[in-house]
Formats: C-alpha cells, structure tokens, sequence
C-alpha cells in the first residue's frame, strides 16, 4: 500500500504499489487476499479505479460487518502488504477504439469501474461521447465528486435517500421514465456498462431494455453485500 | 427477484483465471437445463462454502466449486458447452 484518499467516510481509495503488475484494462478488477495470523483466509473481489497506464488504485466502500472491506477503509496503512491477484475480466471492460456512444449507469460504489472508463477515455483524449447515470443515497455519499465535476462527461446524478436544501436533480431510484430522459436514444445504439448491486442493476438492464436496447449491448457487473 | 447477495461471473473470474489459466469471463457458456447462453460474467454466483454457479434464466445449477485441503473439485455437469477463444 502507497497511499490512501478519503472519498467519503465510508469509502476509500488505496493507491497500491504492486510489482511485476500488468497494466489492466478500463473496467477490471482484482481480488485482494488477506490471511491472519492463524491462516485464515478472506478473498474479495474489488473494482480498479485508475485508469490504465496510471498508478494502481483500488476505491473501497466499508460494509460494517464485512470481513476484509472495515480493515482496508479503517486500517491498512501505508508499507502494508496483502497479496493481490489479477487484473481479472475480458468482459466488463472499455475499449477506448470502440466507437459508439457510451452509457454509464452506477449505483453507489458501483462508480468505480466507471470512473476507470471515464480517466480512461480523458487521458487518451478520445471524443467518444460518455454520459454517466450516478444514483447516491446522499450528496455526501457521491464518490469523485469533484473530480466528476471537470472529467469531460456528463454525469446526471439520482439521490435516493436524501437530497440537499434547493436540489434540483432526481430523488429517486433509477427507473424506466429517469432512464428515457436521460439515457441515450436506442437509435444510437450505445455500448452501456450497469455496476452496482444486483438489485440496482437488474431495474437498470430492465429499464433500458424496455426502451429498446438490445441485451447485447448492455455489459453488467453485479456486488453483492459481502465485504 | 433475485437474492440481493448474488454475485455474477465477474467475482469468479479470479479463481476460473488461476484454476485455468483463461480469462473465463467473456466465454460463452449453455446452460444443461434450458439451454440458455450466456457470457459467464452474467451468470448468478452464490458464494458460501463453496461457490455456486446457476443459470440466470432458469436458476438450476450449472457450476459448484469446492475447495479444501488443497485440493479444488468442480463439477460442470450443469453446463452442457464452454466456449474459449
């Protein structure tokens, strides 16, 4: 571990300094491994939020009775070690020569793949158009929220729970009527990447397939409440 | 609706790469009951014990991996193809 960012007080982001480590792609993951003194073994799965070519970052969410999320939000400190495996996933990635539009919808910590995609597409300087859907249960819940301010995307955010005094954006759960005001147009035919939970992500894939886009253009990753 | 501790292919992804030496995500798999095919990062996965893999159409059972003693047993008799390349 090389550094740390709070990005809210339940999430943080680990700058991590692996050796030997492949450059990954935009949207992939790897699989941290903790082992304690008496052998025991906790593996989770966590998203990449750098973008490819920079330092290794990972962005963590604290789930409060979670076995391995609580110590690396709470606790790892700089120069301490665990094993780390991947980058892992052909799948849930961007590629930035892929020329359609691009939708991304994320749910809470489900933005950081696609904060990934976003760097990603700003460092290569492409001119692929990308929109991000962002639901947050509060303001102060919004990962990257001032660096999502100047990245070059659109970014229409959704707040469940609780929204600031003179809030003007959505306050609601992303739905079928949210998705066809601010999603783009089937006739584009966007490639679209959907994170978050299995809930949020099942009424996201739905919503946009109500609207008539087709399966295959919608890549989805879903995390369960294990942490 | 689906148990929200569901996970999908992509958590699996990991250990199918270090069990196979493939990135397994993007593969095509058919599932033995329905028939339905699927890229295995779109497949349920519940993680316990063991790991359970089931067909997000038809919810039967498609992968279970146990590991333990060093040893890990896979049993694919729910997956009827596995696509590589």
């Amino acid at each position: 571990m090389a550094g740390a960012v709070q990005e809210t007080p339940r999430v943080r982001t680990l700058l991590l300094d692996a050796p030997g480590w492949a450059d990954h792609r935009a949207g992939q993951h790897l699989d941290v491994r903790l082992t304690a003194e008496d052998g025991y073994q906790a593996e989770r799965s966590y998203s990449i939020a750098s973008a490819p070519g920079e330092e290794l970052a990972i962005t963590i969410e604290r789930l409060d009775d979670g076995e391995v999320s609580p110590y690396l939000v709470d606790e790892a400190a700089d120069g301490d070690q665990f094993e780390v495996r991947g980058p892992i996933g052909g799948y849930f990635v961007w590629d930035a020569s892929d020329p359609r539009p691009i939708l991304l919808v994320g749910g809470g910590s489900g933005v950081v793949p696609l904060r990934s995609m976003a760097r990603h597409r700003e460092r290569v300087g492409s001119g692929t158009p990308m929109k991000l859907l962002y639901s947050s249960r509060t303001w102060d819940d919004v990962i990257y929220r001032d660096e999502l301010e100047t990245i070059g995307i659109d970014v229409v955010y959704t707040l469940t729970r609780e929204q600031p005094p003179g809030w003007t954006g959505y306050a609601r759960r992303i739905d079928r009527e949210l998705l066809e005001e601010t999603a783009w147009p089937a006739e584009q035919k966007p490639r679209v990447f959907v994170c978050g939970s299995t809930r949020f992500v099942d009424a996201a894939a739905d919503g946009l397939l109500e609207l008539g886009y087709e399966p295959g253009w919608i890549r989805t990753e879903r995390f369960g409440a294990t942490g | 609706m689906r148990d929200p501790r569901t996970l999908d292919g992509n958590a699996i992804g990991g250990l199918m790469l270090e069990l196979f030496g493939v990135d397994l995500t993007p593969a095509p798999t058919t599932c033995g009951s329905c028939g339905a095919r699927e890229e295995m990062a779109r497949l349920d996965v519940y993680r316990g014990a063991g790991i359970v893999v089931r067909c997000r159409h038809c919810e039967d059972v498609m992968i279970r991996i146990v590991q333990g003693g060093g040893r890990t047993w896979i049993d694919l008799s729910g997956t009827s193809t596995l696509e590589l390349g």
